[in-house]
């Protein structure tokens, strides 16, 4: 047995032979415990120690090799297919709610076993195809077919395609750094080209404008999955790239960058939320100051910025969840999530509406929200690093809490005298409400992710010390 | 032998530049077909001839993809937002643009990058230009694919430059043919009725 093949290969391979799946109940079964013991094995079973079990001995090998390519999930990966995993059983079994498991299972399972062989392969350039291989898979997963593609969609598909040669030729003159590292243009040239294909991966500033587009066209659960597994781990990748480069780790230049870039994205994502009246285009811009938030923790001294950008994954995948469980609920009862639709809807879908506004709320780093805790502390970082970032970091908080209270108002606006008609299901209603607890018990207790977070920066070889 | 790769040059500048222009996905398809041909003899500079049709075989298989689709989806006209000046003598123009920074640009890709030799470098860049500008002015599906596979020609005329391992290459052709595959996805996506 080898990490890749239990974490990669089995998981890829099921995905494939779920395709032939219609029964939605058994994938969503299928599909939710497969995650799920994946990542269980990640939590008690250690990569590449031998285990005792009477005369048996189980060790799990960490490498395979492939076409004489390899594929590395080292001790130190265990806490991040943990939470991953976990995470992606969340979503799949959230899926059953929304009647998308026929879609969000197979390529689901696909593109999360792309997404970490894009971590484990070596050499780590590869993950830029890998990546683009997802995303060609996210394209069924968030057009049906009886849907006529968007603008939004289109743009998806041609910006994360761009972002693929940028990364490859910058891993070539990056190479060429390595052995010249005196020559400072072909320094400054290969970080400027990796920039602009990590600026279309991840969708920064001014990239990001098919975010909210696609948002508006898509199944508000798919996208939600779309929006939480390709950032995520993009932003990994790019962390492997900041690992292998010390000159690159070591630039003012790309600190500066990264601070401003990522205040850029946080500024103009709250500004265009506060002003936003589609519940959809709303999450967007939330996803905007996601990523917005993991540049500014970049941006910090490196000690900080990786613990900062790995406490960043768990509540925000956890928000994300949760607003898109709840978009998707809204979603299926009124159709167009513009305001002028949903208004009032709170007294028919309380449960539904308490998780939309909560999770926006965390986003924002509301107090008693999974997201405060970290958000506070980042903040705290960087007026460390400087007031003026702090000032204008605020600034899109306020923005992305002005969004959340505008929707809280819309929700609950409703003639005096109107009596609430509970129209939700019970079992939509106890996964919200479950979902929504966990982000109060994550805002109030954040330390208890630590021991698996925590261990998170041994990844990598120099982050780890 | 320099003269045949320059002769690759001219007539991927020729389809590229058609390709911007034309409006008949019969005629687009055809012109792509002959633009993987001069790919592959761009390639040849640098990979096995064995190796280098890889690109042509994956481009051809993409073609026949999306041709297949085109002949089995109804054909609608979807009309984008017009935003854009987008009519033939604004494109025409936008082309010659994108023509003049390739030759001004591919002495200067020659000494930061050398020995990938002009022709190649040439070729590549008027692909990477072209498939650009023909993302940059439209938002049809078939449009758009095409307009992604030259630019990835573009790409992979020049990277096959600077790495030759094979598994790349099979990588990439994975690309280029999910790119097809989930082309004729969207286009059957636009027409339920031949689901």
């Amino acid at each position: 047995m080898s990490a890749p093949l239990i974490w990669i290969i089995i998981p890829g391979v099921f995905g494939i032979f779920a395709l032939l799946i219609t029964n939605q109940r058994i994938l969503f079964f299928l599909g939710g415990v497969l995650a799920l013991l994946l990542a269980f094995i990640a939590i008690i079973i250690p990569i590449d120690t031998a285990l005792q079990f009477g005369n048996l001995s189980l060790k799990i090998a960490p490498a395979i090799e492939i076409l004489g390519r390899r594929l590395v999930l080292i001790p130190a990966d265990g806490p991040l297919l943990a939470i991953f995993y976990g995470l992606v059983a969340m979503w799949l079994f959230g899926a059953v709610l929304t009647k998308t498991s026929n879609r969000l299972v197979p390529l689901g399972l696909l593109i999360s076993s792309l997404m970490i062989a894009s971590i484990a392969v070596e050499p780590f350039l590869y993950a830029a195809i890998l990546i683009e291989i997802a995303v060609l898979l996210a394209i069924p997963l968030l057009l049906p077919l009886n849907k006529t593609p968007g603008p939004g969609l289109m743009r998806f598909l041609i910006y994360q395609t761009l972002g693929m040669p940028f990364i490859l030729i910058a891993g070539w003159m990056l190479a060429g750094v390595e052995s010249s590292p005196g020559d400072l243009d072909l320094a400054v040239q290969s970080a400027t080209i990796l920039g602009l294909g990590f600026a279309f991966l991840l969708a920064l500033f001014p990239l990001y404008i098919w975010l909210p587009m696609l948002a508006e066209e898509a199944s508000p659960y798919n996208i939600g999955f779309i929006f939480w597994i390709m950032p995520t781990i993009t932003i990994i990748f790019g962390l492997g790239f900041l690992d292998r480069y010390a000159w690159l780790r070591a630039s003012e230049s790309l600190q500066q960058a990264l601070s401003i870039g990522g205040i850029i994205m946080v500024v103009t994502s709250g500004l265009w939320s506060a002003f936003q009246r589609h519940l959809s285009r709303q999450m967007a811009y939330a996803v905007v100051a996601e990523t917005g938030f993991s540049l500014l923790a970049l941006s910090l001294p490196p000690e900080k910025a990786i613990q900062f950008v790995f406490l960043l994954i768990i509540p925000r995948s956890l928000a994300l969840l949760v607003w898109a469980l709840s978009l998707t609920r809204l979603h299926e009862n009124v159709g167009l999530l513009r305001f002028s639709n949903v208004t009032g809807l709170a007294r028919k879908y309380p449960f539904a509406s308490a998780g939309l506004i909560l999770a926006h709320l965390s986003v924002a780093g509301f107090p008693l929200l999974a997201g405060f805790p970290v958000r506070i502390a980042l903040w705290e970082g960087l007026a460390a690093e400087s007031l003026g970032m702090a000032f204008w970091f605020l600034i899109g908080i306020f923005g992305l809490l002005t969004g959340a209270i505008r929707t809280l108002a819309v929700l609950v606006k409703a003639p005096q005298g109107t009596g609430w008609e509970f129209q939700e299901p019970s079992t939509t209603s106890i996964i919200i409400g479950f979902a929504v607890i966990s982000l109060f018990i994550l805002g109030i207790f954040p330390q208890i992710f630590r021991p698996l977070v925590g261990n998170l920066p041994a990844m990598f070889e120099h982050f780890g010390k | 032998m320099t003269i045949v790769v320059w002769v690759a040059v001219v007539i991927v500048s020729i389809t590229a530049f058609v390709l911007l222009l034309s409006r008949d996905w019969r005629i687009e398809l055809g012109l792509l077909g002959i633009q993987y041909l001069s790919v592959f003899w761009l390639t040849s500079q640098h990979w096995p001839m064995s190796m280098a049709a890889i690109k042509l075989v994956t481009g051809w298989m993409a073609i026949a993809t999306l041709g297949m689709t085109q002949l089995n989806v109804k054909e609608t006209i979807v009309r984008g937002p017009q935003f854009w000046p987008q009519g033939w003598l604004f494109r025409l123009f936008a082309a010659g643009i994108v023509i003049v920074i390739v030759i001004a640009s591919t002495p200067r890709i020659d000494s930061i990058i050398p020995g990938i030799g002009l022709p190649v470098i040439a070729g590549s860049l008027i692909l990477l230009g072209l498939g650009l500008l023909h993302l940059g002015i439209t938002t049809q599906p078939f449009r758009v694919i095409i307009g992604l596979l030259t630019v990835l020609s573009g790409f992979e005329t020049i990277y096959s430059a600077l790495e030759s391992s094979i598994l790349v290459a099979a990588m990439l052709s994975i690309v280029n043919l999910g790119l097809a595959m989930v082309g004729a996805y969207i286009l059957t996506a636009r027409n339920p009725e031949n689901i």
